[in-house]
């Protein structure tokens, strides 16, 4: 039962990091921007995230755990922003290639976060030493009286307040999208630019915004990692980024709806976590078992290639460019 | 209320003419000194050293000694390896974004080799037969992603992605299994005394057979590529499947075919970072170069020969990045963050190359 | 008092790489008046109302609207002028309604509030005749609807000055006469309408003024009533034609591909061909005739083997050494190896006939580029080849080895009809083989396939004008919504009976041509 109990709680942390890695590829995939660059945007949300506060909290012998949490958010969210706006600027302006421009951007990002999270290492005294303590519990405290409930509450309150928010954003993407006229505008973007341009959107408006906000959303999800997962240290040993590509994969596994994004998300977070609980493994069995994640994403991937339902479809100008007077 | 407008103050079109090739060249080559002066001015902000002296210090690391330009021919050889490979899928518009699977896979087919065959073998039909299986494991990796695409055009772009993940996981497997010393998790390096298995030097060189496979693989590519009818097939399927159903070719056959070559090629790479390198394997024997190579390959529009200076380059600064992490005590994740750089800026060229600005006044600005 | 124009437009220039599409253009519209905008293809209409409705910035000249110079520099400057085009090639999003794409990019209100859609829809439909249903998703919908909303989208915008670019192209003849009316009521509501067009016919029913463009320039304006089709054709094409096209008596009429049976359903199941049986002979010009899209392109592709093909169906091809063979279940590829000579020039030169960034020597060699047992591609003979179409054809280009994306129309269209008749064919089947060319090119394809049926091919000729396939066809097979609704002698068949066939099937037709 505890074990489960575990499985279950590892299986949230990590299905949180992809779900906002997944919802803010949504939104962006939405506008027709097809952005391999997701796992180097959390890898710049988890990175500026915490040098953010590394800093505050290195000057502020007192720090004030609400702060952190603000500086922490805002320094991820703009980062990854900023990642999103190179993106867009070489697929939307310069009209370069969107896989190799988001392949190159992952590229990047993941040497700028890995250079600075290694220097940060060094700065604060060797691994594991980056010292964020009030931050990190700040992420990852829960309500007062949830220690005291019985075990099936309290698994489920027993998470930092970024992991509900994870939820609550996904709602509201998926509300964004579908009841609101900007929604129904960027929607159009993805399918169609053109008709969308003749309707009178600005087309380049709504997909520069889609991606950096989408950006901005995926880049939370490394913070999450680095703040609740690794607890405010950093780990050069590429966990975000193969987190990223899951959430790339998670994408596709719901069918572009952020609410089926939820569930994929905690299903590729258990799969994840699987081997460690599965009893009599050995270590090379349970490598074998880590595969689970991205065989089950294989299996959707073709099971969604045999079952061609049109509202189960990409956005039709997906990794399209678009160009108005092109003839 | 209806209002005018004044005319929009920068206006883009494409080129009437396809620019001479100089010119291009010479956009590209403004790009690439843009992007070098940046990374200059952010690895002078880091380290405060005289940029000149930077470019020097990463010229010394990249070629100082014979033995670090020895290193740097090697890995300018397996990055090449890789884009060779990825040509012909890219050029037939297949999303081969599973390089770093296929090379892993071809990696375990020649370590495997090492491991359980060492002297049983002759050094001289050893490696021969290790080439053929690592080709042989890198193809079939290739090959099922292309099945399901040719079959149920199964997007092939995270098909590919999720097959480099399950690589790694197959990597470890084996890594596992032949732990050396036992409890260390790593393989360490293969018979370290027979040398079975181990590239042989020739020419007193330890890295001149990886010279002679890769540039005669990027040859072949060539020919393979423009001059044979399969060639021919990779590029009407990549730019008109209808056009190559209409000229009577078979498109799952030629998609299938292809990514056994690309796998196949991407698994050699495999077998020289094992044989030919580390005499080792890990799950960093692909270390990311899968990813690189498609922009190697991309950028130079699928010319092995053009791919040869974008690699050269490409391992230039990673050399020298390295060399100047190590100088300044900073870690070598540096270079892939100036590598990202310089593709953003040539990325970003290619812009200026196809299309044209104008600004109001109706000035052409050549850019 | 002179009427106020709702539109002038003062000295237009606009080019796209080198082609000058319009070339100092004035023209002005004015308010309760349908105007016919009236060329032949590529003469630059389209491409002048795009800088109307803001797809294209023009390169030179000004534009008025009632009576103050403006810039339009996207469609919603367009809308904000009260100026709204319905494309030929609809902007509508498949996978939302038709409410959805109403109120696309309006923003009207935060959330999407479509029960106001809806009345206001109704308003409008109610207003000038129209039926929509606002909750249809588009990709279930009819061509016509899909027409419909388009027009009712422009409306609901509060458009006053309408550009439709070939609506009927697209449309069954009553549902152009629906079209018709509800032009006429919104020109009786004071709206401006242009109809980009180039059948005759419809200017003359519908229009109050015609307006004409030629390769780009501004040609004229007349009333309508003053005017006629003669006069219109000559202001059109430049001097008087009548076509005069060559069509010598068939020699020698065998048996040539026999069809049988034929039905083929396209991705989602619908029924492109139904039962379709015909013969072709060798030695004729078998013309089709039919709207766009009544199942022309799934027959010759289906022929040509490129079309899942029902059981029961037949395809059965008679070679001049009098082998008979069943194309029904071949591949190109095994229809490529038994050798029989099927050529086929397809609708679409750069989606299937051709590889726009190829050069013309490795275009000539797409269809021969298998012969030989090298496992090398043979240059030498594919350009020995190119040179000898570009000689023979007067093809205008600079060089083989230009990517053949570079040429003009006609010049492409005589290297891809050049290269199919190379390998003498038994069978030659050309798809709107004359779409977009000048008249002098086309004249010049219609001389390749008389050359074509001289040699004893079957020659199947689909085209659009049915002035042509008159003119040029022994016989024309025509097509309706799938089904063969007869085939008619091209030299005794008139005009009208085609047209009617082309919308009515078979005995329908014949008694509603009696009745008429």
């Amino acid at each position: 039962m505890t074990e489960l109990i575990s499985l279950f709680q590892a299986g949230i942390v990590f299905g949180t990091v992809i779900l906002y890695g997944a919802t803010g590829e949504i939104l962006t995939e939405k506008s027709g921007n097809l952005n391999l660059g997701v796992p180097g945007i959390m890898y710049l949300g988890g990175i500026m995230g915490l040098m953010g506060v590394f800093f505050y909290e290195m000057n502020n012998p007192d720090p004030s755990p609400i702060l952190c949490v603000l500086i922490a958010m805002s320094c991820a969210f703009l980062a990854s922003m900023l990642g999103g706006l190179i993106y867009s600027l070489l697929t939307i302006t310069l009209r370069a290639n969107q896989n190799v421009t988001g392949l190159t951007l992952t590229i990047f990002a993941g040497g700028f976060a890995n250079f600075f999270g290694g220097s940060l290492m060094k700065l604060a005294g060797g691994v594991g030493q980056i010292n964020v303590a009030t931050t990190s519990a700040a992420f990852r405290a829960t309500l007062p009286f949830v220690p005291n409930l019985p075990a099936l509450p309290r698994m489920l309150l027993g998470f930092g307040f970024m992991a509900y928010l994870a939820v609550v954003v996904a709602f509201v993407v998926s509300w964004v999208i579908n009841r609101t006229s900007v929604g129904l505008n960027l929607r159009a973007v993805g399918e169609n630019p053109a008709t969308a341009d003749a309707a009178g959107i600005n087309v380049t408006k709504y997909k520069y915004l889609a991606t950096c906000l989408g950006a901005g959303i995926s880049g939370l999800g490394g913070l999450y990692y680095v703040m609740d997962y690794t607890k405010g240290t950093w780990d050069s040993a590429g966990g975000i980024e193969s987190l990223g590509w899951l959430a790339v994969a998670l994408v596709i596994f719901s069918t572009w709806r952020p609410k089926r994004g939820i569930w994929g998300a905690y299903l590729f977070g258990l799969l994840s976590w699987l081997y460690f609980y599965i009893p009599g493994l050995t270590r090379r069995s349970m490598e074998l078992f880590k595969m689970l994640p991205y065989l089950v994403t294989v299996i959707v991937l073709v099971a969604a290639s045999l079952r061609r339902r049109r509202e189960d479809q990409p956005p039709a100008a997906l990794g399209l460019p678009y160009f108005r007077e092109e003839r | 209320m209806r209002k005018t407008h004044k005319e929009p103050f920068i206006r883009i079109s494409k080129r009437g003419e396809i620019l001479p090739p100089w010119k291009a060249w010479g956009i590209r080559g403004i790009a690439l000194v843009g992007s070098l002066v940046l990374c200059a001015i952010i690895i002078y902000s880091i380290v405060e050293l005289n940029p000149l002296k930077v470019y020097g210090a990463m010229f010394n690391g990249a070629f100082g000694t014979n033995k670090r330009g020895w290193v740097t021919i090697r890995d300018t050889m397996m990055l090449l390896c890789i884009g060779i490979g990825l040509a012909p899928a890219f050029k037939m518009r297949f999303w081969n974004i599973g390089a770093e699977g296929q090379i892993l896979m071809g990696g375990i087919a020649s370590a495997a080799c090492m491991v359980y065959l060492d002297s049983a073998l002759p050094n001289l039909a050893l490696l021969p037969l290790m080439f053929i299986l690592s080709a042989l494991a890198g193809g079939i990796w290739g090959f099922i992603p292309a099945w399901f695409k040719a079959k149920w055009n199964t997007n092939e772009t995270l098909f590919t992605l999720m097959m480099n993940y399950i690589a790694i996981q197959v990597t470890s497997y084996f890594v596992a299994l032949w732990e050396n010393p036992p409890g260390s998790n790593s393989v360490g390096v293969i018979n370290p005394q027979t040398k079975a298995g181990w590239f042989p030097e020739i020419f007193g060189e330890m890295y001149t057979l990886n010279v002679i496979i890769v540039l005669a693989l990027a040859v072949a590519m060539f020919v393979y590529l423009n001059y044979s009818k399969q060639g021919y097939e990779i590029a009407v399927v990549g730019e008109s499947e209808n056009t190559a159903r209409y000229a009577a070719m078979s498109v799952p056959k030629v998609i299938m075919r292809t990514m056994l070559v690309s796998g196949a090629v991407c698994g050699i790479a495999g077998f020289l970072a094992v044989s030919g390198a580390s005499h080792t394997i890990s799950i960093s024997t692909a270390g990311g170069r899968g990813f690189t190579a498609i922009i190697v390959a991309w950028l130079a529009k699928f010319n092995p020969f053009v791919m040869i200076l974008i690699s050269a380059l490409l391992v230039f600064l990673d050399r020298g990045a390295i060399e100047i992490a190590s100088q300044y005590n900073l870690n070598d994740y540096v270079s892939s963050m100036l590598t990202g750089i310089i593709l953003f800026f040539i990325l970003g060229s290619e812009f200026f190359i196809n299309y044209q600005v104008k600004f109001r006044s109706n000035k052409e600005v050549q850019a | 008092m002179e009427t106020q124009r709702a539109i002038r437009m003062v000295d237009i220039t606009k080019t796209f790489g080198q082609v000058v599409a319009n070339d100092r253009i004035s023209l002005d519209i004015y308010p309760g008046e349908i105007l016919s905008l009236l060329g032949e293809n590529g003469s630059g209409k389209t491409t002048l109302m795009n800088m109307l409705s803001g797809i294209y910035l023009p390169d030179s000249g000004q534009i008025y609207v009632n009576g103050n110079k403006v810039n339009i520099r996207s469609p919603k400057d367009a809308y904000a002028l009260g100026i709204g085009m319905i494309h030929q090639h609809f902007k509508l999003v498949d996978v939302l309604t038709a409410a959805e794409n109403i109120v696309l990019g309006l923003n009207e209100h935060r959330l999407i509030d479509l029960h106001n859609v809806r009345q206001r829809v109704k308003e409008i439909c109610d207003r000038y005749g129209f039926a929509v249903d606002p909750d249809k998703k588009v990709y279930d919908m009819s061509v016509s609807e899909k027409q419909t909303l388009e027009i009712v989208k422009v409306l609901y915008r509060g458009a006053d000055i309408l550009i439709l670019d070939e609506p009927t192209a697209v449309l069954t003849p009553q549902e152009t006469d629906k079209l018709f009316v509800v032009m006429r009521n919104m020109k009786a509501d004071g709206k401006a309408i242009v109809i980009i067009t180039h059948k005759l016919h419809e200017v003359m029913e519908i229009s109050d003024r015609v307006a004409v463009l030629r390769r780009g320039k501004y040609i004229g304006d007349i009333a309508t009533k003053d005017t006629n089709p003669q006069q219109l054709t000559d202001m059109m094409v430049g001097r008087a034609v009548s076509l005069n096209i060559d069509r010598p008596e068939p020699q020698n009429k065998q048996e040539r591909l026999v069809v049988q049976g034929l039905t083929v359903l396209d991705a989602e199941g619908v029924k492109r061909l139904s039962n379709v049986s015909f013969t072709a002979y060798g030695g004729e010009i078998l013309g089709i005739a039919g709207i766009t899209g009544s199942g022309q392109r799934e027959l010759l592709e289906a022929v040509a083997g490129l079309q899942a093909i029902q059981p029961g169906s037949s395809i059965c091809l008679h070679t001049a050494d009098g082998k008979e063979t069943e194309l029904v279940g071949k591949s190109p590829l095994e229809i490529y190896k038994l050798g029989v000579g099927l050529a086929f020039v397809p609708e679409d030169r750069f989606g299937m006939g051709l590889v726009g960034s190829m050069d013309l020597v490795d275009n000539v060699m797409l269809r021969s580029y298998k012969s030989g047992k090298s496992m090398f591609t043979d240059r030498k003979t594919p350009k020995a080849l190119a040179q000898k179409i570009v000689d023979e054809l007067d093809v205008v280009t600079p060089g083989l080895n230009i990517p053949i994306r570079r040429l003009s129309g006609g010049n492409v269209q005589k290297m891809l009809v050049g290269r199919e008749i190379a390998g003498s064919p038994s069978l030659l089947m050309t798809a709107y083989a004359v779409r977009g060319l000048d008249i002098n090119t086309s004249y010049t394809i219609y001389h390749l396939l008389n050359e074509q049926k001289a040699k004893g091919a079957a020659v199947i000729y689909v085209g659009e004008d049915l002035d042509v396939l008159l003119e040029l066809c022994d016989r024309i097979l025509v097509l309706c919504a799938g089904q063969v609704s007869g085939i008619v002698e091209g030299r005794k068949a008139k005009k009208e009976e085609v047209g009617l066939m082309m919308t009515h099937l078979g005995k329908e037709a014949q008694a509603y041509a009696q009745d008429a």
